[in-house]
């Protein structure tokens, strides 16, 4: 996993612990995410309990129900594709999992330090779609092709404020590597003071509002949830899908969450770092090895605060209708974000 | 060189083909999308027939009857006591208020009415039904439209509205608690100060709603504007509740019609909306149920002692005549024909619900909108299956 | 209503429906055929079955009863079935089979029953009309948009057919059902009796093998 301790593993022994971060990286989020904001946040606001029963607090409530949807039978439609049918949840999953590779924890933490990461991230995100629209299309039902349809129209609707979003940081870190950009950050300081670094949170602000808004689009959360829409569509492209399917689109929902919420912390609330001056780092080197440790639990706090926030505006508002929300995105996100992209280049050549 | 090599020749006019087909309307086919009869939307058991083009629907048509029982049959070979068991299933979720305008049909073909006490104690009921009915709608209506906590809310506060209504019928969904004549019982002791606790906590939810929804961006871009019902439309539907006075027709039974209620003691406003759209139908019922919270705040002062019963033979036998009461129930105007041939039970009983031509307008409604305008425009009409089927 | 006013106050005369139902008669002629006026209450009138639409149009548009409250019919025939709640041992008793109208008499057994509201302060109407015995009559779906439901409802309730509805379907039973559920002599086979099977009490299964009883 680290790039130290790797000089003296096996490729195959580094492919192994890599490939087991990563599952840690998307199911451990997935798995808080759920408890803590779908059970515990999600039955505050609406003054109940929640699950209460497995476990403390409930809290061993989502092995439950991880068990109860793996002994269920696995159902496809009479009339289904049943081929595509069945690799549809698999897509969706495999693009959270390909998501999270990017991702840095830590000064040597990362699974891969790729230097175009952040285009990387945002192709990859994409990659959803199809599974989605494959769900859709496969289940043989008309209410999943709405949902599908939907899916598709509103995650490529998002995709582009998302990427145009991003650009700012990119323009500001002079970096498209998240190592990079993250350092970019702590390093920086605001007028000479450099007590907090300079999250992008502060120059970026238009950028990080937008990009949360993709987010949630690109997520189907709501007010963005048309695809899934259990009022009018019956969960739309999920409707067929029973048993280990649909807990892959389930985890894959949430986790997906999770993994943006660990991109957009990296992006533009300083990642993994603590303001290097704290300890008068200067450079990728000369940062101390116990980061590796505490890197991916300054990350993890940021992503539930990230996600938080994703989860709340989901429990909160009702839902936008399909063609408000093509408005909203080519009508005001993406004017908006095109601006910031102005202002940034404008203000990085300036300064 | 003008020559055109093969390949450019062939690319060319592929491209002449092309664009000749860009403006050439292209034979699609509309499809044809059932909501219900099991669907989140339809409150029961109610299928739409939608034709879409797109998402938006061509045609649409409800086809009802998946839950019809027949009331109107089944009320002739009961007794009028008996009648009131059945007609608390029509609008389930208000249910004392189906028995008060049957009662008093049976009362007006007697001759005799309630005394002074029942009429209070009935209105008041009356009014809490009307609470636990619309104040769901209000929670139902953020789940139609997809906010999940809304209708949580109302459950909880529902349930206290619940509770008045079993610790004072006896029963928390049917209560049958009208008599011919009066009321089956008096209220326990302590009702009246636990009421007024709970009318309190009731209004307090009423501002929450309106902070969670009606405040809400969101909600408005959804709702306003959406299914407008022109005032002339209304009338010839025979649309009636909130959903005609949204349509700016001011008429309420409660204080247009002289019945032997008690609503006319109390000092609350019929709320009317101009634009007849789904958001002025849900807002008059939000209004709505702050005046019920009023009017019953306002009864429980006023109710006079006395009793609960007028004298009323052991053997009910309703002299020979035909009456119709109609009285604002949660839903809206809900009536009785009922014909009466000096039995022990009614000969013909036309139960005019409200759903029933409240939905009648969906055909006409429906045309043209949005699959998610049609999820929306069904919450506002606000319908309940057992009041469309009987 | 005030509580302190006994049903003995209400009025003899009722002065604003009596007058109201001499517009109607004016402004229908001989189309009213007969016309009752409960004081206090209600008014009955009896239209002509051939120009009811004509006279409901009339109404809507002339006499401000502009709000549609609802359509159906009556079945004025005693129910052959009583309450079904007879002996079923014993001789059942002679039913009386004599049809008696209600409010503003009629001729026939079926008749159309239509309440028309005015939201202009005028008093409501119940208007009936009889339907002989082709049960056909004139729909008023033109007039009031939202009779089609109703008409489609009565329609199969009474097996009543509307001249001129644009989509007569079955509102609630199945398209193949057979019968007419709210005529009189439908049988409400819930409150059929049967008698008491006695010793035997497996019955036999309906289309089954008839010896399959337990003899």
């Amino acid at each position: 996993m680290s790039a130290l301790l790797a000089i003296d593993m096996p490729y195959w022994l580094q492919t192994i612990l890599r490939v087991l971060g990563g599952t840690v990286a998307v199911l451990l989020p997935a798995g808080t995410i759920v408890y803590v904001f779908l059970f515990k946040m999600m039955s505050f606001m609406q003054s109940r309990l929640g699950p209460m029963e497995a476990g403390p607090y409930g809290s061993l409530q989502l092995f439950a129900e991880v068990g109860k949807w793996l002994q269920k039978e696995d159902l496809y439609p009479d009339r289904a594709d049943k081929f595509i049918f069945k690799i549809a949840p698999i897509v969706v999953l495999t693009s959270t999992f390909l998501l999270v590779a990017v991702v840095p924890f830590g000064p040597d933490a990362w699974f891969t330090n790729f230097e175009a990461g952040v285009f990387y991230a945002l192709a990859v995100s994409s990659v959803s779609v199809l599974g989605i629209l494959i769900a859709g299309w496969a289940s043989a039902n008309k209410y999943s092709l709405l949902g599908g349809l939907r899916a598709a129209g509103q995650l490529i609707a998002y995709e582009l404020p998302m990427v145009l979003a991003v650009i700012g940081v990119v323009i500001q870190a002079g970096s498209m590597n998240f190592q990079e950009i993250v350092m970019a950050q702590n390093a920086g300081e605001i007028f000479g003071w450099n007590g907090i670094g300079n999250p992008y949170i502060l120059t970026q602000m238009v950028g990080f509002i937008i990009f949360m808004i993709a987010v949630q689009a690109e997520l189907t959360q709501t007010p963005f949830d048309m695809p899934i829409a259990e009022s009018e569509l019956v969960s739309g492209y999920m409707t067929e899908y029973s048993g280990f399917r649909f807990l892959m689109f389930f985890i894959g929902e949430f986790a997906t969450a999770g993994v943006f919420s660990l991109i957009a912390a990296a992006l533009f609330l300083g990642g993994w770092g603590i303001p290097f001056a704290w300890f008068g780092w200067d450079s990728m080197d000369s940062i101390d090895n116990w980061m590796n440790i505490v890197g991916p639990l300054i990350m993890f706090t940021k992503m539930m605060v990230l996600s938080g926030i994703i989860m709340w505006v989901r429990f909160s508002y009702p839902r936008f209708r399909e063609d408000q929300l093509q408005k909203f995105a080519w009508k005001v996100l993406i004017p908006v974000s095109l601006l910031n992209i102005m202002a940034t280049a404008i203000l990085k050549v300036a300064f | 060189m003008t020559m055109l090599g093969d390949r450019q020749q062939l690319a060319y006019i592929a491209s002449q083909a092309a664009d000749a087909r860009v403006n050439v309307e292209l034979e699609t086919e509309g499809m044809t999308l059932n909501i219900g009869p099991q669907h989140p939307a339809t409150h029961g058991t109610l299928r739409i027939i939608c034709r879409l083009d797109g998402e938006q629907v061509v045609w649409a048509e409800p086809s009802c009857g998946y839950m019809h029982r027949g009331y109107e049959k089944l009320t002739e070979v009961r007794t009028f006591p008996q009648v009131t068991a059945l007609v608390n299933r029509i609008d389930w979720l208000g249910s004392f208020a189906n028995e008060v305008p049957f009662i008093l049909a049976a009362e007006k073909l007697m001759g005799i009415e309630a005394p002074p006490r029942a009429q209070v104690i009935r209105t008041i009921l009356f009014e809490l039904s009307r609470i636990a009915n619309v104040g769901l709608f209000l929670g139902d209506l953020g789940v139609q439209l997809g906010a999940v906590t809304p209708v949580f809310l109302a459950f909880r506060d529902r349930e206290y509205v619940l509770n008045l209504i079993e610790s004072a019928t006896g029963g928390r969904f049917h209560p049958n608690f009208d008599r011919i004549g009066g009321l089956k019982d008096d209220l326990p002791a302590g009702w009246i100060e636990e009421t007024r606790a709970v009318m309190k906590k009731l209004q307090g939810f009423c501002d929450q709603m309106e902070d969670l929804l009606f405040g809400n961006e969101i909600f408005l871009a959804r709702t306003k504007g959406i299914g407008i019902i022109p005032r002339d439309v209304a009338m010839q539907y025979g649309l009636s509740g909130a959903n005609l006075r949204a349509s700016g027709i001011d008429h309420d039974l409660r204080r247009d019609t002289s019945l032997p209620m008690a609503w006319n003691k109390a000092d609350w406003k019929v709320w009317t909306h101009t634009d007849g759209d789904a958001f002025a139908r849900c807002w008059v019922r939000l209004q709505e149920t702050r005046e019920s919270c009023k009017i019953v705040e306002q009864l429980l002062d006023v109710i006079p002692s006395g009793p609960i019963m007028t004298k009323v033979p052991k053997i009910i036998k309703v002299p020979e005549g035909e009456a119709w009461v109609a009285t604002e129930n949660p839903l809206g105007e809900m009536g009785y024909y009922v014909v009466s041939k000096g039995d022990l039970g009614p000969f013909r009983v036309k139960i005019r619900s409200a759903s029933f031509n409240n939905m009648s307008v969906t055909p006409w409604l429906l045309k043209g909108v949005y699959v998610p305008d049609v999820i929306t425009i069904l919450a506002s009409l606000y319908f309940i299956l057992g009041d469309l089927d009987r | 209503m005030s509580s302190t006013e006994t049903p003995e106050a209400t009025p003899v005369v009722d002065t604003d429906r009596d007058s109201f139902v001499a517009e109607i008669r004016a402004r229908l002629g001989s189309a009213v055929l007969d016309s009752f006026v409960k004081p206090g209450d209600d008014i009955w009138i009896r239209l002509a079955a051939d120009t009811w639409v004509d006279s409901v149009r009339t109404m809507r548009d002339d006499l401000g009863l502009d709000y549609f409250e609802f359509l159906s019919a009556i079945d004025w025939m005693p129910s052959p079935f009583g309450k079904g709640e007879e002996d079923p041992t014993a001789e059942p008793a002679e039913k009386d089979t004599t049809i008696r109208q209600g409010y503003a008499g009629g001729d026939t057994r079926f008749q159309v029953l239509l309440r028309l509201e005015s939201l202009r302060g005028k008093p409501a109407v119940n208007v009936k009309v009889d339907l002989d015995d082709s049960m056909t009559i004139g729909s008023i779906s033109s007039v009031f948009a939202g009779a089609n439901w109703h008409e489609r409802e009565a329609g199969e309730m009474f097996g009543i057919t509307f001249a001129g509805h644009p989509d007569q379907r079955n509102m609630y039973l199945p398209s193949d059902f057979e019968g007419h559920p709210l005529r009189k002599d439908f049988p409400l086979l819930a409150r059929v009796i049967k008698p008491w099977p006695g010793i035997v009490d497996v019955e036999p299964l309906p289309g089954g093998d008839e010896e399959g009883g337990d003899e």
